[in-house]
Order: C-alpha cells, then structure tokens, then sequence
C-alpha cells in the first residue's frame, strides 16, 4: 500500500501535513527547533506581530484552571520591524510556509501590516487576527462583528497578494456570521477558535488570578466548544477551515477534522509536550494507514450525522 | 535534537522533610552535570487524570557522582501535590536545566545568601558552589516558623555561618529576615547578596542593597506555562536599558535576575 498522502491545500497553500502551531504558543519558532525539526511541520505560524513593539499585560498573566490555561499576555511582541529583521532570516531557513498572524489597533495598522509583510521574503500567508481578547484596543473588536470583520478582511484584501486566513473568536453570539462576513469580504481561510474569555479568583484574597482581571481559556477544556464551532463554520462557508481549541492528541485532530477542519492547529499541549506536534503527525499516519484511507482530505467534514 | 534538555528521570525519593515541604530525587545524571545554580527544571506533572501544566522548580543540589539532582518544593497547588505523591521507583518527565542560574564569583570575596521559607530552594546548591571558589558566606535563613526553616540541618552541615530569623520568634532572631540583613549589612560589607523567597522579602532586599550599593542577585518565581521563552507566560517588570520599563520572560531572561533591574 503506498504511503497514505497527509498533505493538504489551504488558501493556495501546499501543506505537506495539516498540522501547525497555534499562534501565540510557538513564539517564532526558535524556542521549539530544538526539540524538533521545523520542516516536520504544515506550516509556521509565529506570535501575533503588531506594527509598533507591545509590551504585553501585566502578570500575572496566566492561571490554570481545570484542564486549561488561562492567559491574558497582551500580544507582547518586539514589533513588526524587529520581527522582519530578526525574526524572519530563521524562519527563512524552514521549507513550511510561514504564516504571519498580524493585529491592529486600528483597520490602517492591518492594512499596513500587510503591506509591509506582503514584500518580506518568506512570508507565505497572514493571518489577520481579530480575535485577541487581551488588549484593550483591535483585537477582538474586529470579530465580534460582521461588518467591522469584513471592513478588516476587505481593506487587507486590497492591499496584499498574500493569502490571508481571519482568525475568529467564539466569543460571539453566532460565529457562523462573521465566518461568512469575512469569507465575503475575500479572506482565504478561516481559522477558530481563538480563547474564550473568562476568570478565575484567588478566594483567600479575594482577587482576580489575573492582573488583567480576565483573559483567554485554551488547552483541553475548550476543546468541545471548539469542535462544535468547528463544525458550524465548515458547513457555513466555502474557504478551508483551521480548526484549534484542546488539541492534545491524534485523536483530537481528526475530531476537528472530520468535523470539517481541513487543518488543525495546535497550542497549549505543545507546553505540556514540546513535541506534540510532532506525535499527532505521526498518529494521522498510522490513524490512515490502519483504516486503509489514502488521502487526509477524504477525512475533512466526514463525520457521519 | 533537543540538545539535552528533554529527560526521563527516575525518583529515588520524595520525602516530607517539613510542613507541606518535600525534597525530591532525581536520577539525571546530564542534568546532574549541566545544572548550575539558579536554574530550574520543567516537571511534567497530573499524568493521567487531569491535564496539567509543568512545574518549574529549582535545582536544589546535585550529585554529579550519583546522578542525582534534588528539587525542594512547598506544596500550593495541584501540581505541587502531585508530586508529593510520586513514589520513589516511577519515572518523571523533565525539562531542563532551564532559565539563567546566578553568576558565580570568579573566587574570593564574601557573599551574604537570603532566603525566605522555601527559597532556600535555589540557594543550597549556589552556597555549596560558591564555598567550592573559596567565597566567604552567610546564610539568612528566614520563616514564618521554626519548622518551616527548611534544610537548616543540611545548611550547618556545610560549615557556614548561618543566622536565623522566624516571625514569631519561635527560632532565631524574632522577625524578617530582612531585618536580620540590614543590621548585618554594615558590619558584613558583602561584595554581593543572593536572595530567594517571597516578592514582598525580595522588594525589601532590593531596596537595602540600593542604600548600601551593594550588588544583588535574586531568583524569582512566577507562574510559568512553556518555560523556554515561547509563550511570554512568566513576565517581570524589568528596567529596560533606555530607563523606560518593560517586561522579561522569567524562564529565559531569568529565573535569576539583577536586583536593581526588577521594578518591584
């Protein structure tokens, strides 16, 4: 039999797997290439670059909760011309696409972002991150409504030639809508779920865990609320869906994809285990091979309803 | 590929030796070899029935000879109570040596050590590394009480000068042990102070050494999630060379930091 093909397209792109890191729990990649070698991967996602340097929230910035992990970082990030400088020639040396997730305070920092990223060499797609729920200007403002999304989307499409990925927040009363809002406005790709929001309170001081009062939930916990989201977006739009939220395992993949994520991206378990990635890979593999399935894609919505 | 850092080691023990305090044993021979004081190792903890976070804790000791490397640590949470309840004989997923340990003194010279509670943590192996370069010290140790002034034993067995501060008297000089340092300070005149303990002792520390200009090297804790640098989890307050503020990664750019660089 011969080897079961992983690779997947996403927004133009070739990807030899469909697993990536999620953005923000990768920093830019350096941190991880020495547990693994990068040309392992789909693609390259690194942390979120906004124009000017961020210098992040206060801490504490992170609280586990039951089987998650709570963060309010606040996209610290050394700015988009550190990241071209510095950043950019290592990620160079990798064969995945790099995928630059970018976040504006304002819709011209998007746009500006994109533009400059469209002529950096290497740069193989943006995701435009209006989802962050930790700053208090941008971010998540963008993607809790449909027109605000699409005003992003449609201003960044115009001015790159970029493949461009919307990632979405489940912070919102129906997702559906702004998926469809931004596949409207000419993103590419849609990728879900950022966080979802919430707290957690130190009840001896009677204070918030956070100094941000409330940040955003990943790792395992999130990860029903994610397939479900998942699953909605798949049958509502057209464009390739990356689906993120408590992927831990191999198993956890193919849920998101048989829910209808073309690719999946992976976070909070790579802290836990830096090579997690790695391993889910390796378990779409021998998942293909044990079921006799030649082709990934033939995984991607197959869930049978 | 991971450089030495990824490791499977063996508990050979894991004993209560105070209120809630545990010293653990590794068998980890590279780390064993690697390690210097001030570093930490990555625990991956909670296998199985809930997902957790690693824990960062300080290397405690080594023994290159056996292999073995000790970590003390106080348990506070759910981490910290898993592994109070390893066993010796299971195998315990690391990370590490991890993070930035302190800066040994070339040789000579007198060096005042500060702990507070369980920051004598990091503070056992950098005091036997530094009576190794023939530098003078004195050991602070402080606790709220006298069974929480954990590895005194240990400490007088190395043949320090070691003075004892609780805050209830109940051991020792009756109050903080930051008190115990400043009527030290003038009559010690230490080329250097490493300190480890709670922020509130360590802000304290900072602001004597300032006075007396006094160079200090303190290794701090903050809740941490990737422990390499990535995730930007684990921020300080630093100064930043401009003069403005900004914020360091405590895994990467610490645990152990410049006194007069942490905005407190």
């Amino acid at each position: 039999m011969p080897l079961p093909n992983l690779s997947v397209n996403i927004a133009g792109l070739r990807l030899q797997n469909p697993v990536m890191p999620a953005s923000g729990t990768f920093g830019f990649g350096e941190e991880y290439s020495r547990f693994f070698d990068l040309n392992l991967l789909g693609a390259i996602v690194v942390k979120a670059v906004t124009l000017k340097p961020a210098p992040g929230n206060p801490p504490p910035r992170l609280a586990e909760t039951a089987s998650g992990l709570l963060n309010s970082i606040g996209l610290q990030n050394p700015g988009l011309e550190v990241f071209i400088r510095e950043k950019m020639p290592f990620l160079r040396r990798f064969k995945p696409p790099v995928i630059v997730n970018i976040a504006g305070k304002t819709l011209e920092e998007y746009v500006e972002l994109a533009e400059r990223l469209s002529e950096v060499e290497g740069v193989a797609a943006l995701e435009v991150n209006i989802s962050c729920p930790n700053v208090k200007e941008g971010g998540v403002a963008f993607g809790v409504d449909p027109k605000m999304a699409a005003g992003v989307i449609t201003a960044v499409r115009r001015r790159t030639p970029l493949p461009i990925i919307a990632k979405l927040t489940p912070n919102v009363t129906d997702i559906t809508e702004i998926a469809r809002a931004a596949e409207d406005a000419g993103c590419d790709a849609v990728s879900l779920i950022n966080t979802l929001q919430g707290m957690a309170i130190d009840v001896e001081r009677r204070r918030p865990l956070l100094a941000n009062v409330v940040g955003g939930l990943s790792g395992p916990a999130i990860k029903p609320v994610a397939l479900y989201a998942v699953w909605r977006v798949a049958r509502a739009v057209k464009i390739p869906v990356i689906g993120m939220g408590g992927i831990r395992t191999a198993t956890d993949a193919l849920e998101f994809m048989l829910a209808g994520a073309r690719a999946v991206a992976v976070g909070t378990a790579t802290f836990t285990r830096p090579t997690a990635m790695v391993e889910i890979i390796e378990g779409l593999r021998e998942y293909l091979h044990r079921n006799n399935i030649n082709d990934i894609n033939e995984l991607v919505g197959a869930i049978k309803v | 590929m991971s450089a030495g850092v990824e490791h499977i080691g063996l508990i050979c023990s894991n004993v209560e030796i105070g209120p809630g305090a545990y010293l653990m044993e590794i068998s980890l021979p590279e780390v064993a070899l690697r390690a210097r004081p001030g570093q930490f190792l990555h625990l991956r903890c909670g296998e199985g029935m809930e997902w957790l976070l690693r824990r960062p804790l300080s290397v405690h000791d080594v023994d290159k000879k056996s292999g073995r490397v000790s970590l003390l640590y106080q348990v506070v949470g759910k981490g910290t109570s898993w592994l109070a309840g390893q066993k010796p004989g299971i195998n315990i997923d690391v990370l590490g040596p991890l993070g930035r340990g302190f800066s040994l003194p070339p040789c000579g010279g007198k060096a005042l050590l500060v702990a507070g509670g369980v920051g004598i943590a990091p503070l056992f192996f950098l005091a036997r590394e530094l009576l190794g370069r023939g530098v003078i010290l004195k050991f602070f140790l402080g606790a709220r009480t006298r069974n929480l002034l954990l590895r005194l034993e240990a400490l007088q067995r190395l043949g320090i000068e070691i003075e004892v501060a609780t805050d209830d008297g109940s051991a020792g000089f009756s109050g903080p042990v930051t008190a115990l340092l400043e009527k030290s300070i003038p009559k010690e005149k230490p080329d250097i102070v490493f300190a480890c303990g709670p922020r509130p002792m360590l802000a304290a520390c900072a602001g004597l050494l300032a006075g007396h200009h006094i160079p200090g090297e303190f290794s701090l804790e903050e809740r941490m999630a990737c422990g390499l640098g990535a995730c930007r989890g684990c921020a300080v307050p630093v100064r930043s060379p401009e003069g403005g503020a900004t914020y360091e990664n405590v895994c990467t750019c610490g645990p152990v930091f410049a006194a007069q660089e942490i905005i407190w």
